[in-house]
């Protein structure tokens, strides 16, 4: 085990240098750096030289990485387009972020466990059916098509039903916001309801078809059936044979299908108005802000990296033929 | 109602992960030796369960397209997929010929309070700037197609290269490949498409860009799948006899392993043009892919929004066109997985 | 029945396990597969009872209709008693105090047949637990003897081993371990050997023996090797096409076959004794559909003496020795007796003029049979689709649906696919 685990981490470390390569690369070639300053025809020479040097655009690319790198080892991640550091920037919209993906990965877990088991159990009946309908149909809808649909379609109503604003489409909180935590929770509520809605409907349906095909194939296993020959109530049986087994599989996809949650969360922000990192890295990309577009990509190729490999030891632990194969 | 193609997805993916664990950790399972004889044995009673492809002989490969196509024929919700499809494709082409809008015409109609709505000269409504919606939702619709297609087609092809090569080799080439993949899926994909898309857009046809850089990264499913399956494949005694007679590896590879491995490739294929739908459409909405003039339905959806209350055709139009080209494919490429891998009652007697 | 002992209130006087008339059929999408159409035969305390047929014959639905262990669309009739106690028709909950304890089951493919998330000891000490009041300790204790007296080395050690750090051979021998675990009386073996190397054959056979020897219970062995079934069997009921086509002693069956599906299996068999110059002879074409109805004996199409009142009027099963208790399903019994084995001879000879064997030609009955003009060749991968809606089941299992099969592609439970989540 251990040394499965110690290959795993060297082998993500590599992945995660890598990674940083990449994206250096990449940012360094997706644009102008000077943009800005090109927009006056009016700035003389000199502000471009000095500019130049500001960002070390006269070093070679590999001597610019490495300065970049080990900046941003120690948490230095240069300065914005508005001169501000970036670091505290990119922790704080982080937080916001990790609200909402947090709470909803952790419920849509559940969900697509509860559907994906039940479903495989009742299969063939309504339950399944109407399961699979629905799974199919989030399936195809894009996230910001469903953000918007409910956004639009959902809370508006809801909160003229209600008689009074419940449900907030804007921001994390509103901004006039006073008392203590409890008093400010409902607003907090109010404001996350639909983005993290948002966020676990278009999760967990692969999810759940994942765990109904894993769980069915548990179901219909030699070792199951020999549990059943065993002797053993069907309680047991269920429990600790085929949900044992079922449940595997899910915890590596979960944890790499992270990269899609995150994904996803950038465009929770975007119809949401949330201030989150998503938000962010896209307000980045358009002015060209380029230590934030790449401080976002390192620190979430580390997300990345991190939960595959937590991916790797959950499987280790949960299947012994990793552990001892 | 099926779970087919994303069944048969998941199941590829944990035959791939499955795969990649033991490469990874190097478990050995039974000895590959051992394997192959038995897959021949008769196995009386054996219950052959997997939601793999059907592997032929590469001699019947003839045969088996014209059963593949059979079975795909006779699934009424892929053919009503198929041909939605077909039609919002074509239409979609002949829109900007011989709909009397273009969708940068100017109408004298525009969307304000009370009007604009969807009548029978515009039977999408207008915009609040005077476009003819309808003419937009077409110009959107065919860029999302033709984008979809070519990143089907390149994701395809570099993936079923690479899987192919690094299932075939496996050593070294095999291990470096698949590290260059999984490095390149560290990054989330559509953070790395906002960066590059927005490189893109800035060129005049901006679409094909886009689509050249959505096809260059979302092939390392394909490349997984593939690679899983070449690496079962080439075990297999058609193999070692195609090796016996002195074939060359790259008419091994072609000509016997290739057929073989085509269902998945050409199922996943379609689970790639969904997905590439969404990507396009996500990026265009975030104003990082095709840039004004062009459109596309997503940069449709994100002008509509902020009306979507009050001008509803504004938003529901472009949306409904993007989720139903979606659910169509998805449709087809479970009929094509249905097609290629039935679900059948399995009776071991 | 008594909650605290359900067994003990049970019938020492009816016979150990008797099953009538067992029908089962499936409901697939393609149609009704009749899969068993009727069998009958009673087992005897101590007797060992070998089920041979091909695949597609109906033995191992017939096992696991015994145990209750059918998929759903499984629609079963007639009666299996257990010491007069009917166990068809009965929930999962009122099954749970035979299995394991009265009747235990031995699986055919030992690599998934454990659970391999659990050490082995873990799932012998579960088995015992499930019908012993024992503590987890004495539990274990009995588990390092099971599996020393199933012929495992180091049991102390091993008992706490994964199933996937054993072999195939040494995982079925802790399958039998866990069915010995509470001495059961009867012990359904489901092709225990068939999944296995020749080698290691031998050796599961010897702990199915030593395993009988220690707890003297009967033994329904289902196999299509005729080699085991010589080795170890007592009695031999042969099915073909769902039904039992013939029943008797080991050595009547062997000595004194009397219907033509009998000699065919005899007579393929490479044999030792011979000088090896003589070709093997297998029977021509392969087993029929189970789905539809079918006319006359399902044989016919490839019995060399088949006659019209073959096909029209199938055939019960008769007495062909009164003391031995042995019975043949053949309208020409006697004929085929003595004709022996020169009766499939010809096919292996001359092809194209056999008599009696048909070639090509379309159906008659419901009945799909396949001819090719490589008879000499065992039915190999693909199929033979005659008529919409009919296929062949070739080797490699069966298929219900009416699809054609291209090759026998098992990468089951090998090929990355080994591990079962």
């Amino acid at each position: 085990m251990l040394s499965y685990l110690l290959r795993r981490l060297f082998a993500s470390v590599i992945i995660l240098i890598l990674s940083s390569i990449l994206v250096f690369t990449m940012v360094a070639f997706s644009g102008d750096p000077l943009a800005s300053l090109r927009l006056n025809p009016k700035t003389p020479p000199s502000v471009y030289a000095l500019r130049r040097a500001e960002l070390h655009l006269n070093n070679p690319l590999p001597q610019r990485y490495w300065i970049w790198v080990t900046h941003a080892i120690r948490g230095d991640f240069g300065l914005t387009i508005g001169n501000q550091p970036v670091a505290p920037q990119l922790w704080s919209h982080l937080l916001v972020t990790f609200q909402m993906v947090i709470i909803a990965t952790v419920i849509a877990i559940f969900v697509a466990i509860a559907v994906g088991v039940f479903s495989a159990i009742r299969q063939g009946r309504p339950f399944d059916s109407g399961a699979a309908f629905t799974n199919y149909l989030f399936i195809s809808v894009p996230v910001f098509v469903l953000g918007l649909i409910l956004k639009e379609f959902v809370a508006i109503p809801v909160n003229n039903a209600i008689g009074h604003t419940v449900i907030y489409t804007i921001g994390q909180q509103s901004s006039n916001l006073s008392g203590g935590f409890f008093e400010r929770l409902p607003n907090y509520a109010g404001h996350t309801i639909l983005p993290v809605l948002t966020l676990i409907l278009v999760s967990y349906p692969s999810w759940a078809i994942y765990q109904r095909s894993s769980m069915l194939e548990a179901l219909d296993s030699d070792y199951v059936r020999l549990a059943r020959a065993k002797g053993l109530s069907p309680r047991r049986v269920l429990i600790r044979h085929t949900l044992r087994n079922a449940l595997i599989p899910i915890t590596t996809v979960i944890a790499l299908d992270f990269a899609g949650v995150l994904g996803g969360a950038i465009l929770v922000e975007e119809v949401f108005s949330w201030q989150g990192i998503g938000f962010w890295f896209l307000q980045g990309i358009l002015v060209l802000d380029f230590n934030v577009v790449q401080a976002y990509l390192l620190v979430t190729a580390f997300f990345v990296v991190s939960f595959n490999f937590i991916a790797d030891v959950l499987y280790g632990v949960l299947d012994p033929r990793i552990r001892y194969g | 109602m099926e779970y087919s193609i994303h069944e048969f997805a998941m199941a590829e993916r944990r035959k791939i992960l499955a795969d990649t664990r033991s490469s990874k950790t190097g478990a050995a399972g039974e000895n590959p030796k051992r394997r192959s004889r038995f897959s021949r044995l008769p196995r009386a009673g054996a219950e052959t369960r997997h939601l793999g492809d059907e592997h032929g002989l590469s001699g019947e490969v003839k045969k088996q397209w014209q059963i593949v196509f059979g079975r795909f024929i006779r699934q009424p919700r892929a053919m009503v997929s198929l041909g939605i499809f077909a039609l919002l494709g074509i239409s979609s082409a002949l829109a900007g010929v011989f709909w009397h809008y273009s969708y940068t015409d100017l109408t004298n109609q525009i969307a304000t309070f009370g009007q604009g709505s969807p009548s029978l000269q515009h039977p999408f409504g207008v915009d609040p700037i005077g476009h003819d919606v309808f003419a937009q939702v077409m110009q959107g619709t065919k860029e999302d197609v033709q984008t979809a297609l070519l990143v089907a087609c390149i994701s395809t092809l570099i993936g079923t290269t690479i899987g192919a090569l690094a299932g075939y080799f496996r050593s070294w080439v095999d291990t470096v490949l698949m590290r260059f993949t999984d490095f390149i899926l560290a990054v989330p994909l559509l953070a790395v498409l906002a960066v590059l898309g927005n490189l893109a857009a800035k060129q005049s046809g901006s679409w094909f860009w886009v689509a050249i850089i959505i096809g260059v990264l979302s092939w390392t499913y394909v490349a997984r799948l593939v690679r899983a399956d070449f690496l079962s494949l080439r075990e297999r005694e058609f193999v070692e006899a195609a090796r016996a007679i002195g074939a060359s590896n790259r008419r091994i590879i072609v000509r016997h392993l290739l057929p073989n491995a085509l269902g998945p490739i050409i199922v996943n294929a379609t689970l790639t043009v969904a997905n590439a739908i969404i990507l396009e459409s996500t990026l265009s909405f975030l104003g990082l892919g095709i840039q004004p003039p062009d459109v596309s339905l997503g940069s449709l959806v994100a002008a509509g929004e902020g009306d979507a209350t009050t001008f509803w055709w504004l938003f529901v139009f472009p949306a409904s066109f993007i989720v139903l080209m979606i659910l169509c494919v998805n449709f087809i490429g479970d009929g094509l997985r249905e097609a290629f891998d039935p679900r059948r009652t399995r009776v071991r007697v | 029945m008594n909650p605290i002992h359900p067994l003990a209130s049970l019938d020492p006087r009816a016979p150990l396990l008797s099953v009538e008339g067992l029908e089962v059929n499936f409901r697939t999408a393609e149609g009704t597969v009749k899969a068993v159409r009727g069998i009958d035969f009673e087992l005897k305390p101590g007797e060992v009872l070998g089920i041979v047929g091909e695949s597609g014959s109906g033995k191992s639905v017939t096992a696991m209709a015994t145990m209750g262990l059918l998929p759903r669309s499984a629609r079963v009739k007639g009666s299996v008693r257990f010491r007069g106690e009917e166990l068809l028709h009965r929930r999962e909950k009122q099954l749970m105090p035979f299995r394991g304890k009265a009747i235990s089951m031995i699986f055919q493919d030992p690599m998934t047949s454990l659970n391999p998330v659990y050490s082995v000891g873990w799932q012998i000490v579960e088995a015992i637990q499930a019908h012993q009041d024992v503590s987890k300790e004495e539990a274990l204790k009995i588990a390092i003897e099971l599996l020393r007296k199933v012929g495992i080395p180091n049991p102390e050690d091993r008992v706490a081993n994964y199933p996937h750090e054993f072999s195939g051979g040494m995982r079925q021998r802790v399958v039998i371990a866990i069915a010995i675990a509470n001495d059961p009386e009867v012990i359904l073996a489901d092709e225990p050997t068939t999944a296995l190397d020749v080698t290691v054959q031998a050796q599961v056979l010897e702990a199915l023996r030593a395993a009988l020897v220690s707890t003297h219970a009967a033994l329904l062995l289902i196999t299509h090797d005729l080699g085991v079934i010589a080795g170890i069997a007592d009695r031999v009921l042969v099915m073909y096409a769902g039904r039992p086509v013939e029943i008797g002693t080991v050595d009547e069956i062997f000595y004194n076959p009397s219907m033509p599906y009998t000699l065919g299996l005899l007579g393929s068999l490479p044999r030792v004794d011979t000088d090896g110059t003589e070709r093997l002879r297998p029977i021509p074409g392969s087993p029929p559909s189970m789905i539809g109805e079918s006319k006359g004996c399902p044989f016919a199409p490839r019995c060399p003496l088949a006659a019209d009142i073959c096909r029209e009027i199938e055939p019960e099963l008769t007495q062909v020795s009164a003391a031995t208790g042995h019975l043949a399903a053949c309208h020409f019994a006697k004929e085929a007796h003595d004709r022996g084995a020169s009766l499939f001879a010809a096919t292996s000879a001359d092809i194209g003029t056999t008599a009696g064997v048909q070639h090509g030609g379309p159906p008659e009955s419901g009945l799909a049979y396949g001819q090719g003009p490589d008879e000499l060749r065992a039915p190999g991968p693909g199929n033979y689709v005659l008529a919409e809606g009919f296929s062949l089941a070739g080797p490699g299992g069966y298929e219900t649906a009416a699809e054609e099969e291209d090759g026998t592609a098992d990468t089951g439970s090998s090929d990355g696919k080994e591990t079962t989540p």
